[in-house]
């Protein structure tokens, strides 16, 4: 999928801190190729999370550069952001549906807010289209998010984060409090999804679940203390020479 | 040696002061600082597009029609106590036919404004302050954030204009049953003269003692959705975040109101004096 030259993300050096002092980021250097399912790995408090607002302009760098889809985020004002937004989807690790709107309604949303043009009709039926990929049976389109299961609340927050056609997809510790079936059935609909789109999209995933960042991604970067410790290929990594990264792989793929 | 120590202790015990008093003061200027930027950025944001006119009638409709009930029940009773309790007052200096103006003059002025601020203030404030700290807690805030809507747009300046829309209605609501409340007391169970009673009240009160109670309003229910939205739009942690942000936005809505009402009554004095309205 990936290799046509061209990276959707790419950081250079990039250094953040809240007070001054402690930093999170201590200079991240991180080129994620356009098309590519790229899973973002390491301990907890490593500063994955950081990274991941970084990438969607959520937090501004204390240094270095953020490029996302060939633009410097530093450059953006609120309202350009705002537009460049419009390019991301993304699966919140507690699906963050619209707790006042229906399963429908929550993917209708931001088809509403930013196809304009389209007729009630057209929304409704892209709508109708996205959560048909995600596999959710229509008997529960009109239901609140909290009428329904996690994982058809996964399944809506994917959809959602699909009814825009975005060119990065993003997953937050989509797994994350699921059990294994269900842990199994979102990463088997994240690779669909990413196999679906042939290539137009570019999947992030930050997670814990080594087994799926292995079995799923092409890609996988490690961060260490606020850096990158290595990113490569899954093979890279257990022909790896880095005691931590060994460790880190050892024990992870154990608990899985 | 010991008038050394206790010097010492007088010493730590001033710094200790001053350094309260200090880090009080900052974080209140930080505060007030950080909410007026919030405040105009949301009110600049109400007139921008896409047009959130579909966010405004809801939020109407939950603040103002859903207020209506509560407003009517406190202040039919309030209009009773307050008559009764003039009327029992002014019956010592054989003054009772004074009763209903001066009911009327303290609602429509006073209590009207501030009473009905302070119920909704508590009903709608308050679940402003819970509503927007749950979704800020439940990554929604977050999700609109990256779906690029534009947060403070879509959820704080709707809420806004609805609060500083329905605050004069509410207040108007208010004043009419509190004066049904004094009708009833006055007229049908102390037995005064009903004549008499309107005819006093249509004497002394005047269009621009509404508009005054109307003002105030209107700019308690700015204030009140300013400071809720304030505290549940920057919640942070989880359900005891939600609960600190609701407490304080309620809290500090209500002191802000008895306050203002203090400022606005003297700035509408200052207001009748230079235009020369007595």
């Amino acid at each position: 999928m990936s290799g046509n030259g061209e990276n959707a993300v790419v950081m250079r050096d990039v250094k953040k801190s809240f007070d001054g002092n402690d930093f999170i980021l201590k200079g991240i250097d991180l080129k994620i190729p356009k098309g590519s399912l790229t899973a973002i790995i390491g301990f907890s408090g490593t500063g994955k999370s950081v990274m991941l607002k970084h990438l969607l302009g959520l937090y501004k760098p204390t240094s270095g550069t953020v490029e996302v889809l060939g633009t410097d985020l530093s450059t953006l004002n609120e309202d350009e952001l705002t537009k460049l937004r419009q390019r991301f989807g993304v699966l919140f690790q507690s699906a963050a549906l619209f707790d006042d709107m229906t399963v429908l309604e929550n993917v209708c949303f931001p088809l509403i807010e930013h196809r304009r043009e389209l007729k009630e009709s057209q929304v409704l039926r892209i709508a109708e289209e996205k959560l048909q990929q995600v596999g959710l049976d229509p008997k529960h389109y009109k239901k609140l998010p909290s009428q329904i299961s996690g994982g058809m609340q996964k399944r809506t927050g994917l959809a959602r984060a699909l009814a825009l056609d975005p060119e990065i997809l993003i997953y937050d510790e989509p797994t994350t409090g699921l059990d294994p079936i269900l842990t199994e059935m979102v990463d088997n609909l994240i690779l669909s999804t990413h196999k679906m789109r042939e290539g137009n999209t570019t999947s992030i995933m930050v997670s814990h679940d080594l087994s799926a960042a292995f079995r799923i991604a092409d890609h996988i970067a490690m961060l260490d203390s606020g850096r990158v410790l290595l990113f490569g290929t899954p093979e890279d990594f257990f022909n790896t020479d880095i005691e931590l990264v060994k460790r880190f792989v050892n024990k992870g793929m154990k608990h899985q | 040696m010991s008038s050394v120590g206790a010097t010492h202790k007088a010493i730590v015990f001033v710094s200790w002061i001053g350094a309260t008093v200090i880090d009080t003061v900052t974080k209140f200027v930080e505060q007030t600082g950080k909410l007026m930027i919030f405040f105009n950025e949301s009110v600049r944001l109400i007139f921008a597009k896409p047009s959130r006119f579909g966010e405004v009638i809801k939020h109407m409709e939950f603040i103002g029609n859903q207020s209506v009930w509560i407003i009517s029940l406190t202040g039919v009773f309030t209009g009773l106590a307050l008559s009764f309790q003039i009327y029992l007052g002014f019956k010592m200096f054989n003054a009772v036919n004074m009763v209903g103006p001066v009911v009327a003059l303290g609602i429509t002025r006073e209590l009207g404004p501030v009473l009905t601020g302070l119920i909704v203030a508590a009903r709608a404030g308050g679940a402003m302050a819970a509503r927007l700290g749950t979704m800020r807690v439940n990554e929604q805030i977050d999700a609109l954030d990256v779906m690029g809507v534009n947060t403070k747009q879509y959820l704080i300046s709707p809420r806004l204009l609805a609060a500083f829309i329905c605050m004069p209605l509410l207040t108007a609501v208010f004043d009419f049953v509190a004066m049904i409340g004094s009708w009833f007391l006055c007229v049908k169970l102390v037995q005064l003269d009903e004549a008499v009673f309107w005819q006093k009240i249509s004497d002394l009160i005047e269009v621009k003692h509404i508009n005054e109670g109307l003002f105030k309003g209107a700019v308690f229910g700015l204030f009140f959705a300013l400071i809720c939205t304030y505290r549940g739009f920057n919640t942070t942690g989880g359900a005891k975040g939600v609960g600190d942000a609701t407490n304080q936005g309620v809290v500090q809505s209500m002191v802000a109101i008895i306050i203002l009402d203090y400022f606005l009554t003297n700035l509408i004095r200052v207001y009748y004096n230079l235009a020369g309205i007595s």
